[in-house]
């Protein structure tokens, strides 16, 4: 861990020196008002105004489908093509907040808790993070609640504060992130001595985990439930944009004698999600559905993995079609 | 990175084929690659993920014995995309299989003890792999009483097998179908399984239970068993929640904190008791 001061030009050239290495880097990119993270070039394409992007990061280490195997079918035998690594793409995500960057430890929990996960693990040996401490936030962030902060350094390989003249805080966090700033070595300054929490928003907790852990423990059976996910229409919409929600489904995709057995991301409060084949539906209602969203994030992942699976990014919050607030109704449970 | 690439399946032939019941069948599977028939091993309660090329992943369990090697079987019936996929197969075709997952039957803490099976229907296969594990090791075991039931005499599974554990007289074999479910030349019982173990009614002095079937049988046989004496303990069944990896990371087999597919399948009914009974 090494603390350097970078000015606005030498972020800049910095920038394209990780362009030049040829590294794929990827940025929140304003396109037609909604904001993303998107391959880019230049830093100019770089959204400056933004609180959060619509998705997180999730997907550059566990992309929305991808290939498991692929085979082909020859004169009635099988043959397989194994995922190969090597294909993984150096990549650096550039601009992340915290709360995405924290978002890595939970998602790696769940895919190597008991066993590891080769191709999870294959996009985590190959991606750097260039986190952004946060200097705003808006009503539904709230990472202060769950372990984390505007200038948590959890998951980030360089982690840049941004200064008045256009410069920056580096802390240089990881091997990796030296392995980052030794692309041009000559742009990290000695640092200033300035203290970077001057220049980080200020987000209160707005509850205790201790408490909604508590809480949730004796929770089963209540109707809060009911009464929070009344009006959910299981969209699924919330586990997609989520930073750490981590379910699946395994699809085939085939064309002639040749398929692909493709990953692709699925969602705890979709109806069909636990069907039998039967027709036996352990979660026939939407009010299962969301508690179990909400036990498996804030009970479950806790008890079982030892990390909480939420990074308090408010992203469920935002994108949710009907105004359900995760915020509010685990302040609301944990107040119960 | 040498780690293994988790849903890569092995490869299998189908080497035998046998039709169980209506949409019903069992297939012997062979390894392909004699380097992995020869490191892979199971124990009984286990289950896999097999595919059709083309076609996706199911969930079964292994239905033969560990006994028995060379070879792995599973029965299923035609019911989704995967199945009929399956279904189509010919003996000699190619299949996927993934695994052994899940936990075992603790067989070893059953020394000396009576074994009481009950299954009903298609879910005779889970128990059919340990019945046959008990059988060859016969002589770990004291009495062994099987009660198996299905909805019409055309639904019962491996048929040449119950004939076989009928006539061994080391095992007490009690065949029955649902009401109205019976030829004019059944011999066996007649009416639902809760109601035919009340009749049989098996001792539960040094007796471990083992319960498999579809939600219903079951939870009218736990009541029965209770009144016959058994205590929670005594008393195991599995759980067959959908699943797709099977390797505790989907997320689909969640029941309360548990995984089906790593905490289970196999459990005792003192564990589910601890776990909520709407989430299975």
């Amino acid at each position: 861990m090494e603390t350097k001061y970078i000015s606005q030009s030498g972020i800049e050239q910095w920038f394209n020196a990780i362009i030049t290495s040829g590294k794929r880097v990827y940025a929140p990119v304003n396109s037609r008002g909604q904001i993303d993270f998107k391959l880019v070039k230049n830093l100019n394409e770089v959204s400056s105004e933004y609180i959060q992007t619509t998705q997180s990061i999730k997907a550059s280490v566990y992309p929305k489908a991808e290939v498991l195997f692929s085979y082909e079918k020859v004169n009635g035998k099988v043959n397989l093509t194994d995922f190969d690594p090597e294909s993984v793409p150096e990549t650096v995500m550039w601009k992340v907040h915290p709360c995405d960057a924290a978002g890595f430890k939970p998602l790696s929990a769940i895919f190597n808790w008991d066993g590891a996960d080769k191709l999870h693990n294959a996009h985590l040996a190959k991606t750097s993070l260039v986190s952004f401490s946060c200097a705003s936030a808006d009503e539904s962030c709230f990472c202060t609640s769950v372990n984390g902060s505007p200038g948590n350094t959890a998951g980030s390989d360089i982690q840049l504060t941004m200064l008045p003249d256009g410069g920056a805080i580096a802390e240089i966090l990881t091997s990796r992130g030296g392995e980052l700033a030794a692309l041009l070595p000559s742009v990290f300054e000695a640092d200033k001595g300035v203290k970077k929490e001057k220049y980080l928003v200020d987000l209160p907790a707005r509850f205790s985990l201790e408490e909604v852990n508590t809480k949730l423990s004796k929770a089963f059976n209540s109707t809060v439930w009911k009464e929070q996910s009344e009006r959910c229409i299981g969209c699924g919409a919330c586990a997609f944009v989520c930073p750490t929600c981590a379910c699946f489904d395994i699809q085939e995709d085939v064309h002639g004698s040749k398929g692909r057995r493709i990953r692709c991301w699925d969602a705890c409060g979709f109806a069909m999600f636990t069907l039998h084949t039967s027709g036996h539906n352990p979660r026939e209602h939407q009010s299962q559905r969301w508690r179990q969203r909400i036990l498996h994030k804030f009970s479950y992942m806790p008890e079982r993995l030892g990390v909480v699976g939420c990074t308090g990014c408010g992203r469920c919050s935002r994108a949710c079609p009907v105004d359900m607030n995760i915020l509010e109704h685990i302040t609301s449970i944990a107040q119960q | 990175m040498s780690e293994k690439n988790t849903y890569l399946p092995y490869l299998m032939t189908i080497e035998k084929i046998t039709k169980e019941a209506p949409g019903v069948k069992t297939f012997r599977l062979k390894f392909q690659d004699e380097a992995e028939a020869a490191t892979f091993e199971f124990q009984a309660g286990q289950f896999g993920e097999y595919s059709a090329f083309g076609e996706g992943e199911s969930t079964f369990c292994i239905a033969s014995s560990p006994t028995r090697n060379g070879y792995i079987e599973c029965t299923f019936r035609d019911t989704g995309r995967v199945t009929s996929g399956l279904s189509s197969l010919e003996e000699g075709s190619t299949m996927g299989f993934r695994g052994p997952y899940g936990n075992v039957f603790p067989m070893d803490e059953w020394k000396g003890k009576n074994l009481l099976f009950i299954a009903g229907g298609i879910a005779l296969p889970p128990m059919r792999c340990l019945i046959w594990n008990a059988l060859d090791l016969r002589e770990n075991f004291r009495d062994i009483t099987i009660v198996y039931g299905a909805r019409t005499v055309k639904d019962l599974v491996y048929k040449s097998e119950l004939k076989e554990w009928e006539e061994r007289p080391d095992v007490r074999m009690v065949t029955t179908v649902d009401p109205g479910g019976e030829t004019p030349d059944w011999k066996g019982e007649v009416g639902f399984v809760p109601t035919v173990v009340e009749k049989v009614a098996p001792s539960a002095e040094n007796t471990i239970a083992i319960v498999c079937g579809p939600p219903v049988m079951i939870k009218f046989t736990f009541p029965v068993l209770e009144k016959l004496g058994f205590r929670d303990d005594q008393i195991y069944t599995t759980l067959e929640n959908r699943m797709k990896c099977g390797v505790g990371k989907c997320g689909r087999c969640n029941v309360g904190k548990l995984y089906v597919c790593k905490d289970g399948p196999v459990f005792s009914k003192e564990e589910l008791n601890l776990i909520p009974a709407e989430e299975y």
